[in-house]
């Protein structure tokens, strides 16, 4: 039994130092950004603000976030999820129906923040868009998990990519639906509420505030993730991604473990949206596109499939490779060396190479299962011990 | 050991076609309680088909199966496994990037009750299932002595570890019947003969029914109480394996035509 215990305590304080990691690093962020920056000299303040911008570094979150959701049904349970978009875009609308005046002719406020002067609309209270959220999408999972996972799992990737085409082309063209206007169409729904928590009012532009929320959100994905994967469902995903015949001759039943991946994901997506437009202000249907789905997919896979640190670091340095990484080293490349490339637009060429780099040299991700690792070490002490032990014995 | 008690696991009739192919043609069969029994053929035989009826995995086009008593045909997989009928695998079929405990608490999904909420809450009661699992893993890891590598990769494992773990892991689902496909497959004599030990020792100390499915004759001579021998689909011979080494029918189907001509 000692050696279960050992590896237990091990896995434990390899988790417990990376969630150390993650929350000083948000933390460092959060009061270099809200109380130290304006004290610095303009060219850190630069530098910061061109590198490592806050609204960036608050969407990164939202890319771990997204990213952790797809792990549990790609990284955990195996299936082939293409269109995670689809969660993505409903959960934002659901925070654009439910938090701003766009349904003008309503007028509806439950615990809800409204702007001055723009008492008409829905207004809900934040917290309870984020359930409604993920409520809303885990409905959805439900419809399209239900009868496509009890097919072979390749058609489970087929539908998928049907649904994360079909909902952001519903959104695009849903501005008229029987004479109503659902979506707005192309210009999306903008001017969400400022939050109200308990009375402390976080504006639009309160980046070092929003940056905190989205990290705190983030921070519970990791945790519920690390959590699920100890226990008895995450062993039947894994046991599932592995080999599904063997798993449910072992009495795992199939469907309804899938599915319970499947509605986790979906249900964390639809937080995800929220989250996004909350933080943007607004929800827009031109953002929600078949690439984003891909992208989430090579976080996942970049990470080091099912490892939720793993992931967290893939998310994070495609993300900023994104949104920052590629303009910023671009213009440094050009300032150096003259030259005139537009760097950005190779965005697709550059991430597709990272991608085939790294399932030719590195294919177990940035950061292969280290608890896995962790504990075998563990485990090799102890052989060698026993062997060092057992050779005392024979001397003897 | 009596074979009294009745039948653990019975085939009645068992027909199975693929479109104009009849794989297995009207075999009844059945492992009575506490029994170690086998099922042997040449290749070809329909073994395999079989098996797969009896697990749960194939429907049979007719006939129909019983658990204890209970009719268990097109009941799902996972039910019949976690109602107590545990397989291991020819070829090996373990979960590779899990570790070996974690493999064998696989096998107790259906006996823990943990869901999502109280498995993230790490409540008292899902610490509890959790700790109970671990401590009976690794006692079936011990039990097919392999109590040391808990903590390896199933993958890692050697190759006669992994066949080890194969039971373990089926042991977890506190099986009343055992069913081993080849088993003893790329063992050498001396394993084997390990291995025969083994699965008496099985059966006495879990008061398990053991079926095999085996082509090493001397396993299978050794260690069943009973033989069923299949050819081209066919039960041709049921007995004791002194009745079987001795059967015409079976000789012919294992050394052809000529073969038992020419020993007359």
């Amino acid at each position: 039994m000692s050696n279960t215990s050992v590896a237990a305590h091990t896995a434990v304080t390899n988790n417990r130092k990376w969630a150390i990691g993650y929350v000083s690093v948000v933390a460092t962020i959060f009061v270099l950004n809200k109380f130290l920056l304006t004290y610095l000299n303009s060219d850190v303040q630069k530098f910061f603000n061109s590198w490592f911008s806050l609204s960036s570094l608050a969407e990164i979150m939202i890319w771990i976030l997204m990213a952790l959701g797809l792990n549990i049904i790609v990284g955990y349970a195996g299936l082939l999820d293409l269109g995670y978009v689809a969660f993505w875009a409903l959960g934002g609308y659901v925070a654009g129906w439910l938090m701003s005046p766009f349904f003008s002719s309503l007028q509806f406020n439950f615990f809800g923040h409204a702007r001055k002067g723009f008492e008409f609309g829905i207004h809900f209270h934040v917290l309870i868009v984020l359930i409604l959220g993920g409520c809303f999408t885990a409905i959805w999972g439900v419809i399209i998990g239900g009868p496509t996972l009890r097919l072979k799992s390749d058609y489970l990737a087929l539908v998928t990519l049907g649904f994360g085409e079909i909902i952001p082309q519903f959104m695009l063209n849903g501005s008229n639906i029987a004479g109503h206007n659902l979506t707005n169409g192309a210009q999306g729904i903008g001017g969400l509420d400022e939050i109200n928590l308990f009375g402390y009012v976080i504006g639009t532009f309160a980046m070092p505030e929003k940056f905190l929320m989205v990290s705190i959100l983030a921070g519970g994905m990791i945790f519920f993730s690390i959590r699920l994967r100890d226990g008895r469902l995450g062993r039947a995903w894994l046991a599932i991604r592995e080999d599904e015949l063997a798993a449910s001759m072992m009495g795992v039943p199939l469907w309804r473990t899938k599915f319970s991946s499947y509605s986790i994901g979906a249900v964390s997506g639809g937080v995800g949206g929220v989250a996004f437009a909350i933080l943007v202000g607004g929800v827009y249907a031109d953002r929600f596109n078949f690439v984003i789905s891909i992208i989430i997919l090579s976080m996942v896979v970049l990470g080091g499939m099912g490892n939720v640190w793993g992931v967290v670091v893939g998310a994070t340095v495609l993300s900023w490779i994104n949104s920052i990484g590629l303009v910023q080293v671009g213009d440094l490349i050009n300032n150096t060396f003259g030259t005139h490339v537009n760097f950005p637009s190779y965005q697709f060429l550059i991430f597709g190479l990272l991608l085939v780099l790294m399932m030719l040299f590195r294919r177990e991700g940035f950061l292969p299962e280290a608890r896995m690792r962790m504990v075998m070490q563990d485990e090799k002490g102890d052989v060698d011990k026993k062997v060092s032990d057992e050779t005392k014995i024979a001397s003897n | 050991m009596s074979l009294d008690g009745g039948a653990a696991l019975e085939a009645q009739n068992i027909r199975v076609e693929f479109g104009g192919l009849v794989a297995v043609d009207d075999v009844s069969f059945n492992i009575p309680q506490g029994s170690i029994v086998s099922l042997i053929g040449p290749n070809g035989a329909g073994k395999t088909t079989f098996f797969n009826v009896l697990t749960g995995l194939y429907q049979p086009t007719s006939g129909a199966v019983f658990f204890e008593g209970k009719e268990i045909t097109g009941d799902p997989v996972h039910d019949i496994a976690s109602g107590g009928m545990a397989r291991t695998f020819q070829n090996i079929r373990l979960f590779g990037l899990m570790t070996a405990q974690e493999n064998v608490m696989v096998a107790m999904h259906s006996q823990m009750k943990a869901g999502v909420v109280s498995t993230i809450l790490r409540t008292k009661k899902q610490r509890h299932e959790e700790e109970v699992a671990r401590e009976f893993a690794q006692e079936l890891l011990d039990y097919v002595g392999i109590g040391g590598v808990t903590h390896e990769y199933a993958r890692n494992l050697s190759y006669g570890d992994q066949r080890r773990l194969e039971v373990a892991r089926a042991l977890a689902l506190r099986p009343r019947v055992l069913l081993l496909d080849e088993p003893t497959a790329g063992m050498n004599p001396n394993e084997s003969a390990v291995f025969v030990q083994f699965v008496r020792k099985l059966r006495d100390d879990k008061g398990v029914s053991i079926l095999l499915i085996e082509h090493d004759m001397s396993v299978v001579m050794q260690v069943s109480e009973r033989i069923t021998v299949l050819d081209q689909g066919q039960r041709i011979a049921e007995g004791t394996p002194a009745e079987i080494k001795s059967n015409p029918r079976v000789i012919e189907a294992y050394l052809g035509k000529s073969g038992s001509e020419a020993s007359k």
